[in-house]
């Protein structure tokens, strides 16, 4: 796909929400569609969505997620016409992604999803019909960093971020094939999109050594001890990096660093202080978005001060 | 120097359990990042603490832990052995590559002013390896973590 096309393709995508971010991650979802209509950009909700299979169904039966995910897809190719599907979670992207990888080489992969989606009565997905892409792609695609500097203006200018993009958005690398490409593709191991995207509003990103670290999401229950010394020791390598706020894109993360972030304090007594916002939210505040248009409120974090502070209003 | 509660945990114990010794390694993190020292004698002792919690992995598994090196250090070649027929233990394959990658940072610009912030980055690194790694031979049930499991694992004896 060429680069005039590609940006003409990504102008309006199907929108796959998925459910973090009709629930707990609700301020991911208000601050993507702000900037989306700021942007001039267009959604498209894929029609009748359902869960992508997360790491449930996964762990019960990894073709039953394949099979989940791929009726993502068949719904927006079959039912909304449409070939791009920007899913902003790193859980329903990277199973989107891993699904058009295993149709593509597994040929029980494609018994299981016709067989299923033959039972469900709707039509199959077939690999290649849709292009999954992240909002930091279809941002960086579409805007990329010259337009933000010209809409934002430096708005973000003294702000300190340490950008944390979690384990799912690169691994396994083998299902990006996009990725690793050499200049201007993203890079599994040092993750840059998003570093890229937020200088552009004119932050300072900080060195921050744990990009793609574990955040001990998968065990937070189970483990909830380990869960908050991952954590804690992300928040304190943030600190140590100079951040004011860690940026994010997945809402698993995020919401396992907002958690342990009280929660390290009240079991381990160990106090944090650096805040932690979407990545859309701070984009959306560098396009002069209003804090509560972003859903910023319902962070659990409360960033209120760094705003007035930095002057982000 | 008082101990840490990790290392008192550490030396409390007179088995040389799992608990006991990731509760050291993190006890020597600890200490680094409270007293860096020499940055490059610090990184250097990062480097092998962060070979020792691989090595805990790879003898928790029943294998022999490497002695070759890749790309010029030990401790990738023994995340590679570490990954092989396990691919979920790359999630920490990048935490491995930015440990080496401070360590060079720290060994190759003496003179850099960032020198000391760097050897507390690359402890915090080093002691997220300690972490994810403990967690998963948890989660695997490997080694022995829990005094209260000791009899049922060992059979009622």
């Amino acid at each position: 796909m060429s680069e005039k096309t590609k940006k003409q393709e990504y102008g309006t995508v199907g929108y796959y929400p998925g459910c973090a971010l009709e629930g707990s991650a609700n301020g991911y979802d208000v601050s993507t569609r702000a900037v989306a209509k700021k942007l001039g950009l267009g959604l498209k909700d894929v029609k009748n969505w359902n869960c992508c299979g997360a790491m449930e169904v996964k762990n019960v039966d990894p073709k039953l997620q394949t099979y989940l995910s791929a009726r993502v897809l068949s719904n927006a190719v079959n039912l909304d016409h449409m070939n791009t599907v920007m899913a902003p979670c790193n859980g329903c992207y990277h199973n989107l992604k891993k699904a058009e990888y295993d149709l593509k080489h597994d040929a029980k992969s494609r018994e299981v999803v016709d067989e299923l989606s033959r039972k469900a009565r709707h039509k199959t997905y077939e690999a290649g019909q849709v292009e999954t892409i992240h909002a930091l792609d279809w941002i960086k695609e579409t805007i990329g960093e010259e337009g933000l500097k010209e809409r934002t203006k430096g708005k973000l200018a003294g702000l300190k971020v340490a950008n944390y993009y979690g384990c799912m958005y690169v691994r396994p690398r083998h299902i990006f094939p996009e990725k690793d490409q050499g200049p201007g593709s993203e890079s599994t191991s040092k993750p840059h999109f998003m570093d890229d995207l937020l200088a552009a509003a004119g932050a300072e990103n900080v060195e921050f050594p744990l990009k793609t670290a574990c955040c001990g999401g998968a065990h937070t229950l189970s483990d909830s001890d380990t869960s908050t010394r991952l954590v804690l020791n992300i928040l304190q390598a943030a600190e140590a990096a100079g951040a004011d706020v860690i940026a994010t894109e997945c809402p698993t993360c995020h919401t396992g660093l907002e958690m342990h972030q009280v929660r390290a304090e009240k079991r381990f007594g160990k106090k944090t202080s650096v805040k932690i916002m979407y990545f859309t939210q701070l984009l959306g505040l560098a396009l002069g978005i209003g804090p509560r248009r972003l859903g910023i409120h319902t962070n659990i974090s409360d960033a209120s001060d760094l705003i007035v502070d930095k002057r982000l209003t | 120097m008082s101990a840490t509660p990790s290392a008192a945990l550490a030396s409390q114990s007179r088995l040389p359990s799992s608990l006991a010794i990731f509760a050291d390694i993190e006890a020597r993190i600890d200490r680094i990042i409270a007293r860096p020292g020499d940055p490059e004698a610090s990184a250097q002792a990062l480097l092998q603490l962060g070979e020792q919690v691989l090595e805990r992995w790879l003898e928790a598994r029943g294998e022999v832990p490497t002695g070759e090196q890749r790309e010029g250090f030990r401790l990738l070649a023994l995340h590679r052995q570490g990954a092989r027929g396990e691919p979920s233990f790359n999630a920490c394959r990048e935490t491995c590559r930015e440990l080496a990658y401070y360590y060079n940072l720290i060994k190759l610009e003496p003179a850099h002013p960032d020198r000391e912030k760097r050897v507390g980055l690359a402890a915090m690194v080093a002691k997220h390896l300690a972490l994810f790694v403990s967690g998963k031979m948890q989660v695997a049930g490997l080694g022995e973590f829990c005094c209260a499991a000791k009899p049922l694992r060992a059979g009622g004896k």
